[in-house]
C-alpha cells in the first residue's frame, strides 16, 4: 500500500483540465479517482463536463440518485404587470422585454440574475424553474461518483457546473473532471479548487492550448502542474516551456497503443495497463504531497 | 407609414444590411416624404439578445414595418408582439427597398428566415 494512502483530515479538491480537447483529461480523472479510492482515501470524482460528460462510460458507476437540476427563470402575470418596462431596462441579455402593453420572455437567455422581478414595482414578476439538466449520484465500490449533464439546446453550462460542485464532500478527495477549453465553464469548474492538473499532449497544438490554459489558472491565482500524456509523440518544447517556467510536470504518460485500446472498450488503464498503476501512484503522491503543504 | 431598414451605413443609398439583429443601422423611413433618419445599432457586438434588443429599438422608434435580409426566431416574436410587419430576403440599397416595398412587390415573412445566432460573427 503505497505511503499516499494515508486518510487525511480536511478535504482537498483536484482539478484535472486541459485547454485542449482530447488530451486524457477524463482518462487522468477516472483512473486517478480509482486509485485513490482503491487506497482507502474517501474519494469522490465530479465530471463537471457536463456537455459531454462520459467518466460513467469508464468508471460504470451504481447509480443512487437522479434529480432535475432547475434555474429560475420570470413568470410574469400579464393582469399586474403596469408595463413600466423595468423589467427589459435591467435586463442585460434581452431575456425579458417589455412591448407595448405586452411583456415577452425568452428563457433560453435568462442568466437567473433575479432583476426583473427585483425591479418590478408591483410584483407582477415571480421567479419560476426552468429545468436545464439532471444530476446523477452514485458509487463505484468505494468512490463517490456525481455528474451533471445539461440538457441540448441550453447554456446555462456554468450553473449546472455549480450544482455538480455543490456535491462536493467535506473532507474528501475530490477529484473534478473539467471541460476542455479556457471560457467561462472552464473558470465555474476551477473557481475554488486547491489544485490544478493539467493534462497536455508534448506537440505543438498542445503547447499552444497549454499556454492558454497556465494563462487562466494564473489569473485565476491557482496552484498547478502539468500532466504530459501521449509522452513520444511531438517534440521536446512542452518540457522546455515548462522548464523555463518553473512549472512541476508531475509525470509524462506513454504513447502506448495499450493505453489507446483500453480506452476505446471504455475501460480503465490502472487495470488493462498494470505499469500504468505506478505513473498514477505518481500523481497520487504529488497531490497528497500538494495537501500536506496546504495544510502546514 | 413609418418603416425600418437594416443598412451597412446611414441614408437611402446605403446597402441593406442582410442582419437583423446585428445590422450597422436601421433606416427610419417615412414611406410618404422619403424622409430617412438613420439610427445606429448598438446591439451590433452585444453577447446577447442581439434580435430582441433591436426589435425593441425599431417598435420605440415607431416602426410599422421591417425591411431586412434575415430576421431569426426571437426578434421575429417580438416584431409579432408589436404588429410589425417583417419583410425577410431583401437586398439593394435603402432607397430600392423602399421604392420595392412602396410599390407592393416584397412579400410579407411568416416567420423567421433564419436561426438564433446566424448573424454572429465569424
Amino acid at each position: 500500500m503505497p505511503g499516499w494512502a494515508a486518510s487525511m483530515g480536511e478535504g482537498f479538491v483536484v482539478a484535472v483540465a486541459s485547454g485542449k480537447g482530447g488530451t486524457g483529461k477524463t482518462t487522468v480523472a477516472t483512473n486517478l479517482a480509482k486509485l485513490c479510492a482503491e487506497t482507502g482515501q474517501a474519494a469522490q470524482y465530479l465530471d463537471c463536463d457536463v456537455e459531454e460528460p462520459n467518466g460513467h462510460i469508464f468508471l460504470k458507476p451504481t447509480v443512487t440518485e437522479r434529480r432535475e437540476v432547475t434555474v429560475d427563470v420570470p413568470a410574469v402575470d400579464e393582469e399586474a404587470c403596469v408595463s413600466c418596462g423595468q423589467c427589459g431596462e435591467i435586463c442585460q441579455y434581452g431575456a425579458i422585454v417589455a412591448i407595448a402593453d405586452k411583456v415577452l420572455t425568452f428563457e433560453p437567455l435568462c442568466h437567473s440574475c433575479a432583476g426583473c422581478w427585483l425591479v418590478c414595482p408591483v410584483g407582477a414578476i415571480e421567479p419560476k424553474p426552468l429545468k436545464i439538466g439532471v444530476l446523477e449520484r452514485g458509487a463505484v465500490g468505494a468512490l463517490g461518483f456525481v455528474s451533471g449533464r445539461l440538457e441540448i439546446g441550453h447554456v446555462r453550462t456554468p450553473s449546472m457546473i455549480g450544482c455538480v460542485k455543490a456535491c462536493i464532500e467535506p473532507g474528501a478527495l475530490a477529484i473534478v473532471d473539467v471541460p476542455p477549453g479556457t471560457s467561462c465553464p472552464v473558470v465555474a469548474a476551477l473557481r475554488g479548487v486547491d489544485l490544478v492538473l493539467l493534462v497536455t499532449e508534448p506537440t505543438p497544438f498542445g503547447l499552444n492550448d497549454l499556454k492558454l490554459a497556465v494563462g487562466l489558472v494564473r489569473a485565476l491565482k491557482l496552484p498547478f502542474a502539468v500532466v504530459i500524456n501521449r509522452d513520444g509523440i511531438g517534440n521536446d518544447e512542452t518540457e522546455g516551456y515548462c522548464q523555463a517556467e518553473g512549472i512541476d510536470i508531475v509525470v509524462k504518460l506513454p504513447d502506448d497503443r495499450r493505453i489507446a485500446e483500453a480506452y476505446s472498450g471504455g475501460a480503465m488503464i490502472v487495470d488493462a495497463v498494470p505499469e500504468c498503476r505506478d505513473r498514477f501512484a505518481e500523481i497520487g503522491r504529488y497531490v497528497e504531497a500538494a495537501r500536506r503543504r496546504r495544510g502546514a | 407609414m413609418k418603416i425600418a431598414v437594416t443598412a451597412v451605413g446611414e441614408g437611402m443609398d446605403a446597402q441593406v444590411d442582410p442582419r437583423f439583429g446585428r445590422a450597422a443601422c436601421f433606416a427610419m423611413v417615412d414611406t410618404e416624404t422619403m424622409a430617412c433618419e438613420s439610427i445606429e445599432n448598438g446591439n451590433v457586438a452585444a453577447a446577447g439578445g442581439a434580435g430582441i434588443n433591436s426589435a425593441k429599438v425599431v417598435i420605440d422608434a415607431g416602426a410599422e414595418a421591417v425591411l431586412t435580409g434575415n430576421c431569426g426566431p426571437n426578434a421575429e416574436r417580438t416584431l409579432r408582439a408589436a404588429k410589425v410587419k417583417l419583410y425577410t430576403g431583401v437586398s439593394g440599397t435603402v432607397g430600392e427597398a423602399v421604392a420595392q416595398f412602396k410599390a407592393g412587390s416584397l412579400t410579407e415573412a411568416t416567420g423567421p428566415s433564419v436561426d438564433s445566432h446566424a448573424g454572429m460573427g465569424g
